[in-house]
């Protein structure tokens, strides 16, 4: 590995996974990392704790960036200069990704929170059981966007695929485009003035200037599925 | 390429290669590739169907299989004495100019071991398996070749692979293993023999066949891409002016030339995308 003009330069052809996520932890706060030649390999820039900055040069694998950051102490920015496979920021505490191109199925599954970027579009399942992160995907996103996510926000700025909010809990979505379908128990609701101000900071930390805040869908659960109904007894 | 994807499914790897022979004048030659999973004197074998082969038969001896390239009118010759004399033998596949070779272990050993590298040819599917249905052996490993110059490869399992290859059997169709992916590829076959395109034939597995699935589809000059509605299985396809490639994972395009310029999507579940030459 080698410095340049203050920042590390890892080769993903030189240096294996955990190499170069162990070189990764190892920076001090404030200081940053660029990535390269990553091919698609799978897990890279994984579990970081600290706020450092990381540039992926090139389309990466499955897991980017996942399980990072902390809650309350933020944690490292990822770029990537490319797009992603599976499950980018998969579990992220802190922190934030921005992908470049666009990201495969489950962007920001499970991410607890942080914000995750998608400048491209974003595939199936985006945003799966979110328990808390931000999600932000400038174009459409795939079929069962947000299923069972339990907090948290996406925001889409193209079009959503079908069973949008499937068995959302309490996560809310905006979407611009248009809605293929909606899952079970997700509702189309009025946008309050605390959403559009939720929305309007997300555009600005996003830089998605295409989306305008006031005109958006709030896709939220209408919470029929939270308990039992002996109305549904004869389907058990 | 499919080295990059060894550890997807090391048990065992397949690869199909449309265009290895050079085009010859004189009537057309079929070529039919064999395989086994037990331990066969492919000399012998060789001799055998050379016999029955009576005129313009030639033989190409590799690794754990056999190519022979003959014209179409010995080819009953041939299936009938090694349905006779070599049971235990397989046709892996049949076509025009397709050459067809399956063996267990990771692609990166049967790539070494058969020289990938130096075979020729203008259209190639490879598959890496990690069996998860039916035995690890030659015959239940892809590419799948159930008619002329078709090929299928698979990611994923069908649930209702039985009761569809009951209704296979029961029109007269033939299993060399119990592989489910196998089942998709016959049954596949048994569209475009009652008249389907390939891009309808592949709509009818869709509706037909029950299970998680990313397909690739393959004829002399045509290839079709489909998945399953919930895109349970990975797929990426990278298109240039150049060529067309599918694969599971970037990693196994992330070496192909100009791959930087080429355009990369993920196709879409229920979606059938076909590619002509």
């Amino acid at each position: 590995m080698e410095t340049l003009n203050g920042t590390e330069t890892l080769d993903c052809d030189m240096l294996g996974t955990r190499a170069v996520n162990r070189a990764l932890r190892a920076l001090p706060e404030g200081t940053g990392a660029r990535v390269q030649a990553p091919r698609g390999r799978h897990n890279l820039a994984v579990g970081l704790p600290n706020p450092v900055a990381v540039t992926v040069d090139g389309n990466a694998g499955y897991f980017l960036g996942g399980l990072g950051g902390t809650k309350d102490a933020g944690g490292p920015d990822i770029v990537v200069n490319g797009f992603v496979g599976w499950s980018v920021g998969e579990n992220l505490m802190g922190g934030s990704i921005r992908v470049r191109g666009g990201a495969s199925q489950s962007a920001g599954a499970s991410a607890r929170g942080g914000l995750i970027v998608i400048e491209g579009d974003a595939s199936l399942r985006a945003g799966i059981s979110l328990k808390g992160g931000t999600l932000a995907i400038a174009g459409d996103a795939g079929a069962m966007t947000g299923f069972m996510a339990q907090a948290g926000t996406i925001l889409i700025g193209g079009d959503a695929g079908h069973a949008l909010g499937d068995s959302l809990y309490e996560a809310v979505i905006y979407v611009q485009g248009t809605i293929a379908s909606l899952g079970a128990d997700a509702v189309i609701e009025e946008m309050t003035d605390e959403d559009v101000l939720v929305v309007k900071r997300l555009v600005e930390e996003s830089g998605f200037d295409h989306i305008e805040p006031d005109d958006l869908k709030r896709v939220a659960s209408a919470r029929q599925l939270y308990h039992f109904s002996t109305h549904n007894h004869g389907a058990y | 390429m499919i080295e990059a994807l060894d550890e997807r499914g090391p048990d065992s790897s397949g690869i199909a290669v449309y265009g290895d022979r050079p085009v010859t004048e004189g009537p057309p030659v079929l070529r039919v590739s064999l395989g086994s999973d037990e331990a066969v004197d492919w000399l012998a074998l060789g001799c055998s169907l050379l016999d029955v082969a009576t005129s313009g038969a030639e033989l190409h001896r590799f690794g754990a299989g056999l190519v022979l390239d003959l014209p179409e009118t010995c080819l009953s010759a041939v299936e009938q004495q090694l349905a006779t004399e070599w049971p235990q033998v397989k046709v892996l596949g049949t076509g025009w100019n397709l050459r067809v070779l399956k063996d267990t272990g990771r692609p990166t050993d049967t790539c070494a071991r058969y020289a990938i590298r130096s075979w020729d040819g203008y259209l190639a599917v490879a598959h890496t398996r990690m069996a998860t249905e039916s035995a690890v052996t030659v015959l239940h490993s892809h590419p799948f070749v159930p008619s002329r110059d078709l090929c299928v490869v698979h990611n994923g399992s069908f649930s209702n692979y039985a009761t569809v290859r009951r209704h296979l059997v029961d029109d007269g169709v033939r299993f060399d293993s119990d592989n489910d992916s196998e089942v998709a590829a016959r049954y596949l076959s048994s569209r475009l023999q009652f008249g389907d395109d390939l891009e309808e034939a592949t709509r009818w597995v869709m509706k037909e066949m029950d299970g998680f699935f990313t397909l690739v589809i393959t004829s002399g000059d045509e290839m079709s891409v489909v998945r399953d509605a919930f895109a349970c299985k990975p797929a990426v396809v990278a298109e240039t002016p150049a060529y067309v490639a599918v694969a599971s994972e970037y990693r196994a395009l992330a070496e192909l030339p100009g791959i930087a310029e080429a355009t990369v999507f993920e196709p879409r579940p229920e979606e059938v995308y076909t590619w002509r030459r």
